[in-house]
Order: C-alpha cells, then structure tokens, then sequence
C-alpha cells in the first residue's frame, strides 16, 4: 500500500485573493516581516500499486486529469510505501 | 427544435431554464439527467447553473466527468448549440469546450446582484438579438466568476471575437472584464450571469430575452436550410 501526498497550488503567475487576505490580517495582527502568503489545496490518498514507480505514475495521472488544473494550478507528489 | 437542459447532482437552475424555454419562448424542452448518454434529437443543450457536486475540489471539475458529458463534447463537436450558464459555464470550461478558468471573485464574497453588461458580439446564435455595444442589465450570482486564461490565451479570444460580453463595471476581477465567451466555432457559449432569471418583464428586466430569442431564430434558419 502506498500513500500519496499532493500540495495544489494556484501557480506563480494567477493572483490569489485568499493569500492576500491572510497577509493583510496577519500584519494587522502585529506580524511584522510577512512575505508572500500563498494557499493551496493539500490532498492524501491510499492507493494500492505493485511498485513505487507505479504508484508514482498513477497519482501523477490522478493530478493531471483530475485533482490540479494546469491552467492555473501546479502540484507536487510525495509517494510514500507504507 | 428541441432543448435540453442538463440536470447534475446540485444544479439548481435547471428549472428556471426549463420554465424560460418552456413557457416564454414555447418551444419544446426535456430535462437530461446526468448519467444519460444521449444528445441525437437535440438541438440546443444548456448546463444550468448550480453548484454541481457541492462545488468540491473546483467548480465544475467533477460535473465535467459525468457520463453525460462525453456526450455533450460530441454534441458541440458536431455543430450543436450548447450554452452554459454560471455554474455551466465552469464545467464548459472544465470540459476544456471553452478556453480558461474560473479563480475565486478577488473580494472573495459570494455576489448576488444585477450587473451590466456590454454586448461585444452579436455575430453568434446567441447574441444575434442584441445591439453591438447594447448595454444590458443580467443578474450574476457566483463565488468563483473570475475569469482567468493566459496571454496568449487573451490574445487569441481577441483575435477571433470571441468575447460576447463584458462587465460594465467589473464585479469579481475576471480579467479582460470577461463575463461570457464562446468557443472559436462559435456554437458554444458560456456566460457567468443569468439570462434565465431576466426574461419576464415580472422579474424586472427582460434583457437575457434576446439570448433564448437569438437562438430560436438561428435554429429555424438552420432547419428551412435543411
């Protein structure tokens, strides 16, 4: 059994409100030196695989036609044996 | 002439189209449940608005693999009018029947108001009954209506005249000001706001009349032709 785990995040080039919406309320809750704040999405799924290297390609897969839209958003995968 | 209007699990303008199509331009309609597979005697298919699949993961992301979809793309690919509205429109683009995507509004409020628009082209079977540069008064009601697409993307839209409409005064951020497109062959349209909920003159404006109009008279042209 592995674990797949998946960070969705808009990408670098699409605004995000939400992010700009913390920033703002974290500094004005005294936070000072905050940066960019981004958010994103963050997704574990189970999934049953003879290999590593086929769990891998098969939650990439997932990413690509489901789980992200690549017009706006890039992923990450860590695949985990567990 | 037959319409149909698409019903997902969480549509919930489904029948408000139905009622427009059924009883303001009298023509005959049947709702088309998701997992149907269908489209052959149908001659205009309209996604209504909603929240397909409570929304979960991205607006229209699951509707868009709903069996009936597969369907609705060979259905556009052949010619067919297809017209998405709000939540439609998302899942038209999910679907990738139309180019972009839809971001959160960048004041990240649910807006539920009328808008105006400006008619940018009236050269489609959806807006042949409007003005070139009309302004007309729809209501939108939506979290995630702004409209995001490349440069590139933009520049394409431009290049083909593939903007119908756009916000007066921008109320979510879409970029460009984009408020409804369609697709470059021109039979597929989606648009953020509502005609459906403006086409009695009880519900104080019947400017998204036009639309359901415009697409009477290009599918009667069509048929004489046949």
């Amino acid at each position: 059994m592995f674990e797949a785990q998946i960070k969705i995040t808009l990408k670098k080039t699409v605004a995000d409100p939400q992010g700009l919406t913390v920033k703002h309320a974290l500094e004005s809750l005294g936070f000072g030196g905050i940066g960019m704040v981004r958010m994103g999405k963050f997704i574990t799924l189970k999934l049953e695989a003879k290999d590593q290297a086929k769990a891998e390609a098969e939650a990439k897969a997932a990413c690509e036609k489901l789980l992200a839209n690549p017009i706006i958003e890039d992923f990450e995968l860590e695949v985990k044996n567990i | 002439m037959k319409f149909g209007v698409v019903v997902f699990p969480g549509s919930n303008c489904d029948m408000d189209c139905f009622h427009v199509v059924q009883k303001v331009i009298k023509q005959p309609v049947e709702y088309i449940w998701h997992k149907s597979t269908k489209l052959e005697h149908f001659d205009c298919i309209i996604i209504p608005g909603g929240f397909s699949y409570g929304d979960y993961l991205r607006t229209g992301a699951i509707a868009r693999f709903s069996p009936i979809m597969d369907a609705v793309i060979k259905f556009a690919d052949n010619g067919g009018l297809v017209i998405g509205i709000c939540n439609g429109f998302q899942i038209l683009l999910e679907a990738g029947l139309l180019p972009g995507a839809m971001l959160r509004n960048q004041n990240l409020h649910f807006i539920c108001k009328f808008v105006e628009l400006k008619v940018e082209a009236t050269d489609t079977p959806f807006s042949s009954g409007y003005k070139k540069g009309q302004i007309v008064r729809i209501p939108i009601a939506h979290n995630e209506g702004n409209y995001y697409i490349d440069e590139k993307g933009l520049a394409e839209l431009k290049k083909n005249d593939q903007i119908v409409f756009r916000y007066v005064n921008n109320p979510n951020g879409a970029l460009d000001d984009i408020a409804g497109i369609v697709n470059k062959e021109r039979n597929v349209l989606g648009m953020m706001p509502h005609p459906e909920r403006c086409s009695e003159k009880e519900l104080t404006s019947t400017d998204g009349l036009p639309i359901w109009e415009s697409i009477v008279k290009w599918l009667s042209r069509k048929s004489t032709k046949r």
